[in-house]
């Protein structure tokens, strides 16, 4: 049986939910014998494949355009997608701004805020646009599974993917179904 | 059947109940699980978050309202009640600002563990992401509307425990929000107490007392390893635990 292809990424998250799935250990190891990863920040690759891919693990809210891009990047080439992470399902911590205009964030970060020198809010055409407020996955694309948690613990991975692996639905039991 | 025969089915299994009492109580009294957030056996049921919903005769109704008749066919624990539930609980969700990985009263709060009995794993809906007043005037409570379901519990423990009428609810629908009996409309202007039978009522992290945060670690709180069908509300912090 050839490998299953997964690609990972966070978009407007800590990476915590990455170090939680790294947290598998030595699970890893057999892990490695059914999965190989494409685009991810455990292989630096920078770009998906152009198809082929079998799982898209996406980590964080929607904050920006660069993050609405690579969403529907993966979910074109991903046969299957899933939201991991509290922030992937319901913006989290970043969408505490959410409350907030945009223009006094970027007020209150870089022209009031304390200890400001050299005023501005940056325009480099390289930053990509922020959104006006955070989104979660399914507002912006159509999402397979999901991972609830902050992070999913790492046997919620391992269920989610083996369970994929065999064909089956994935279910997770109560101790893996958290979102704290 | 004949007029003694106090005798329901629920879910198949015959269920005695006293005249008088609601689907819950009988429910609850023969240790059958009915979801709920905004009853409480302590106080009259409002009736209002309807996941106590339950089929009687084939009809929809709620079970903390509905008195039990004899010979009643009743549904509880069904895919299709729990999956309506579902829908429920996440409506609660994303309505209000409920952010369980830094909220205080995660692993301990009653719209969580509701949660997690009827499968719930992602929010479904569009979020509101709602503006809604933090009240901090209060040296032992917090009231933070983000997380307030509406359930109106604290509005009658206030009232029917305290005899103080603290709170009450203002506005419609989902702009229906808590309301301080106080000059300012502020809880720390109010004659509110934490020692208040309403001070430890709430079933979300609504009205919580200050300086308990995160007492419990992840792994010892009421609902991380079982789940609320099998689980009273949480006591408070006894006090050792306390800093």
């Amino acid at each position: 049986m050839s490998k299953l292809r997964i690609a990972t990424c966070s978009l407007a998250g800590c990476f915590g939910c990455h170090m939680s799935f790294l947290d598998l250990d030595e699970q890893l190891a057999g892990l490695a014998e059914q999965i190989e990863l494409d685009r991810s920040p455990l292989t630096d690759i920078k770009h998906l494949a152009g198809d082929g891919i079998d799982i898209g693990l996406i980590e964080g809210g929607v904050c920006n355009a660069e993050n609405v891009h690579t969403l529907r990047e993966f979910r074109s080439r991903c046969r299957i997608l899933v939201a991991v992470g509290a922030c992937a399902l319901t913006g989290g911590v970043p969408a505490l701004r959410n409350g907030i205009p945009l223009a006094a964030c970027l007020g209150e970060a870089y022209l009031h805020g304390p200890g400001i020198e050299a005023a501005g809010v940056p325009d480099d055409p390289e930053l990509p646009l922020l959104l006006d407020r955070v989104y979660p996955l399914h507002e912006v694309v159509r999402i397979d599974h999901v991972l609830p948690g902050c992070p999913p613990p790492a046997a919620a991975f391992h269920a989610l993917l083996t369970a994929i692996i065999a064909g089956q639905p994935p279910a997770l039991e109560y101790a893996l179904r958290r979102f704290d | 059947m004949n007029g003694n025969d106090f005798t329901f089915v629920l879910d198949g299994e015959n269920i005695r109940f006293e005249p008088g009492q609601t689907i819950m109580e009988a429910a609850t009294q023969a240790g059958i699980y009915i979801p709920h957030l905004c009853y409480h056996a302590d106080y009259r049921p409002r009736g209002s978050c309807k996941l106590c919903t339950v089929k009687i005769n084939g009809r929809f109704g709620s079970a903390c309202t509905m008195p039990v008749q004899p010979g009643m066919q009743i549904d509880n624990d069904t895919d299709e009640l729990t999956a309506m539930r579902r829908r429920l609980v996440q409506m609660l969700f994303v309505e209000g600002n409920h952010y369980c990985p830094h909220c205080e009263k995660s692993g301990n709060c009653q719209l969580q563990a509701v949660a997690y009995h009827v499968g719930m794993t992602d929010s479904h809906y569009p979020h509101f992401y709602p503006l809604r007043q933090l009240d901090a005037s209060h040296p032992d409570m917090l009231l933070d509307r983000d997380r307030c379901i509406a359930c109106e519990l604290c509005v009658r423990a206030s009232l029917e425990s305290d005899g103080k009428a603290v709170f009450g609810l203002a506005g419609r629908g989902s702009r229906t929000r808590v309301v301080v009996n106080s000059e300012s409309g502020l809880l720390g202007d109010s004659d509110f107490s934490a020692d208040d039978v309403a001070a430890r009522i709430c079933p979300t992290g609504a009205l919580i007392p200050k300086r308990e945060a995160y007492l419990r670690p992840i792994g010892a709180r009421q609902y991380d390893l079982r789940d609320i069908a099998h689980n009273a509300p949480p006591d408070p912090p006894s006090p050792e635990q306390m800093p």
